[in-house]
C-alpha cells in the first residue's frame, strides 16, 4: 500500500510575504558596503571576529548588541577611523562600491569625505553655525565661490532639518544650540561635504524625546539620498528608523534580517533573548 | 501593575488571566448545555451569574496587556504572546455570551413541555467543549500543529449544524404545534455553530503566537 504525505489544506497553509514588504527589498537592493570575514584586534584582543555583512544602497542599517559586542568598533572599520587607535590591526576585507577601502594607497581622507559619521555626543566646533557647516567645504576646497558656499551651508542645513530654526543667527556661535540642534548640527556639517554613506554612533542617546524624534525623523528623510548605518542601544529606535537590523554579541555577528522580522520573529535564539531582555 | 517585576512574571500572570478566562468559557458552556440537556434552570441560572464575572476578567485581560505593551515594549515571541492573548480575550468573552444564550434558551424551554430528543444538538455540543478544550492546550504549549489539528475539525461541527438544522426543520413541519420550542433550539445550534468559528479564531492566533505566521483568512 503506498502511502502519501498529508496535505496541508490551502486554508492552513502560512502565506508567502508580500515581496514588496521592506522584509525582502533590502537584501535585493545594490551593496553600498560589502564586509567580507572582517577580523579586527586591539592589541592582542580580538574584537571582531569573522564579520561578513552587506550593506545595501540607500537603506537604513541599525547595529545592536551589549555593551562591548563590537557594533561600535565596526561601524568605525567601515570609514577606517579605528586607524587613529594604535596597536589595532585588521585583516578581511571593506569593500565600498566593491573596492576595498583597506587596500594600500588608499586615500583615507577621500574615504571619510565619503563616509561620513556622526558621534553619540555632538561636537560643535566654538565658532559660528554657518562656519562649522562651511568647514569641511573650506578645508576640501569644495566651493569656488562665496556665493556657492552659502548655497551648500543652506541646503546642508535644510537637509538636516535646521534651517528654520537657525537662518537668522547662522553668525552666532553654535555653542548656544541647545543639544539637539548642536546634534542636527553635526549631521549638516556631515551632509555639506555631500558624503555616499553616513555613520551614526549613537546619535540621539544624549538627547531627550523630542530631540530624539527630530533627529529619528531626519534618518528617514536622509535615507533617501544617503546609505545610513546607525549604532544604538535603543532597541526601539532601531525598530523605528532602520529597515534592516544586525545583532552582535562578543564580536560576533549573530544575526543580520530586516528590521521587521528581527523583532517580531528573529532566526537566532541569542538574538531573541537579547531583544526580549532574557539575554544572560 | 506592579513595577519592578521580572518581564516573565508579567507574561505568566497574563497567561494565567486569558487561561482562567479559557476556563471561565468553557464551564460556562458545558453548564449552560447540560442546563438544556437536562432541563435543569437552576444551573442555567448559575452560567447568566457567571457573565459579569468573565466580562470583568477580560477587561483586566485587556488592561494588562496595554500595561505590557506601554511599559515593556514586548518584542519577538513575548510580543506575539501579547497580541495573540489580546486578540483572544475577546473571542472567550464571545463564547462565554453564546454559553449565556444557551442558557437563556434552556430557562425558557425549561418552562414548556419536554421536546424530542435531537441527538445531534449533544454531539455538537461534545464536539464544540473538545475543540475549545484543545485550542485552550495548543494555546498553553504553544503547539501550532495541534491548533491546526483542531481548526480542520471545525468542519464536523458545521456538519453537526446542517444535520441539526434539517431534523429541526422537519420537526417543525411534522408537529407545528412545537414550531417555537424548535426554532429555540435552532438557536442554540447557530450559537454552538459560531462556538466552532471562536475557537477556530483562538487557534489561528496560536499558530501566530507559535510561528509568526497569519493564517487567518488565507483560503
Amino acid at each position: 500500500m503506498s502511502t502519501t504525505a498529508p496535505t496541508i489544506p490551502t486554508r492552513l497553509r502560512v502565506p508567502e510575504r508580500d515581496p514588496g514588504t521592506r522584509d525582502s527589498a533590502s537584501f535585493g537592493a545594490k551593496a553600498k558596503i560589502a564586509v567580507r570575514d572582517l577580523d579586527f584586534y586591539y592589541g592582542k584582543s580580538q574584537a571582531l571576529h569573522g564579520v561578513s555583512l552587506q550593506i545595501p544602497e540607500r537603506i537604513v542599517m541599525a547595529f545592536i548588541g551589549p555593551s562591548g559586542c563590537g557594533k561600535s568598533t565596526f561601524l568605525r572599520t567601515l570609514n577606517r577611523m579605528n586607524d587613529v587607535i594604535a596597536g589595532t590591526r585588521v585583516s578581511g576585507e571593506v569593500l565600498m562600491d566593491g573596492v576595498d577601502v583597506y587596500q594600500p594607497g588608499t586615500d583615507v581622507v577621500e574615504l571619510r569625505r565619503k563616509v561620513g559619521m556622526v558621534f553619540q555626543k555632538s561636537n560643535p566646533f566654538p565658532k559660528s553655525i554657518f562656519d562649522n557647516v562651511a568647514y569641511g567645504l573650506r578645508i576640501n576646497r569644495l566651493t569656488a565661490t562665496k556665493s556657492e558656499l552659502a548655497e551648500r551651508v543652506e541646503q546642508a542645513l535644510k537637509d538636516a532639518a535646521l534651517w528654520n530654526e537657525v537662518k537668522d543667527r547662522l553668525r552666532t556661535s553654535a555653542l548656544s544650540l541647545s543639544g539637539g540642534q548642536q546634534q542636527r548640527l553635526c549631521i549638516a556639517r556631515a551632509l555639506a561635504i555631500r558624503p555616499e554613506v553616513v555613520l551614526m554612533d549613537e546619535p540621539a542617546s544624549a538627547l531627550d524625546p523630542v530631540a530624539t524624534h527630530k533627529i529619528e525623523e531626519l534618518i528617514v528623510e536622509l535615507k533617501k539620498q544617503y546609505t545610513i548605518v546607525i549604532v544604538t542601544h535603543n532597541m526601539q529606535q532601531a525598530a523605528r528608523v532602520s529597515d534592516t537590523t544586525a545583532f552582535f554579541l562578543l564580536g560576533k555577528l549573530i544575526e543580520v534580517n530586516s528590521t521587521e522580522k528581527m523583532f517580531t520573529n528573529p532566526d537566532e535564539k541569542l538574538t531573541e533573548d537579547y531583544i526580549t531582555g532574557r539575554f544572560g | 501593575m506592579e513595577y519592578h517585576r521580572h518581564p516573565d512574571d508579567e507574561l505568566d500572570s497574563l497567561r494565567d488571566r486569558v487561561l482562567l478566562l479559557g476556563g471561565e468559557a468553557e464551564t460556562a458552556l458545558e453548564r449552560a448545555m447540560k442546563a438544556l440537556m437536562e432541563r435543569d434552570s437552576e444551573l442555567a441560572r448559575q452560567v447568566l451569574n457567571q457573565d459579569d464575572k468573565i466580562d470583568q476578567l477580560e477587561v483586566e485581560v485587556d488592561r494588562q496587556c496595554i500595561d505590557i505593551i506601554a511599559l515593556r515594549q514586548p518584542a519577538a515571541r513575548d510580543l506575539r504572546f501579547v497580541i495573540s492573548v489580546a486578540k483572544m480575550a475577546p473571542v472567550l468573552e464571545r463564547i462565554a455570551d453564546h454559553a449565556a444564550n444557551i442558557a437563556r434558551v434552556a430557562i425558557d424551554l425549561n418552562n414548556e413541555p419536554e421536546l424530542k430528543s435531537v441527538v445531534d444538538l449533544g454531539r455538537m455540543s461534545e464536539h464544540g467543549l473538545r475543540m475549545l478544550r484543545a485550542a485552550l492546550d495548543a494555546f498553553t504549549s504553544g503547539d501550532a500543529a495541534a491548533a491546526r489539528e483542531v481548526i480542520l475539525s471545525d468542519a464536523e461541527i458545521n456538519e453537526l449544524y446542517n444535520h441539526v438544522f434539517h431534523q429541526l426543520i422537519e420537526m417543525m413541519v411534522t408537529e407545528p404545534s412545537t414550531a417555537t420550542r424548535d426554532a429555540r433550539l435552532l438557536f442554540v445550534a447557530k450559537h454552538l455553530e459560531r462556538i466552532g468559528d471562536y475557537v477556530t479564531d483562538i487557534c489561528e492566533l496560536t499558530v501566530y503566537m507559535a510561528e509568526a505566521a497569519f493564517i487567518k483568512h488565507f483560503k
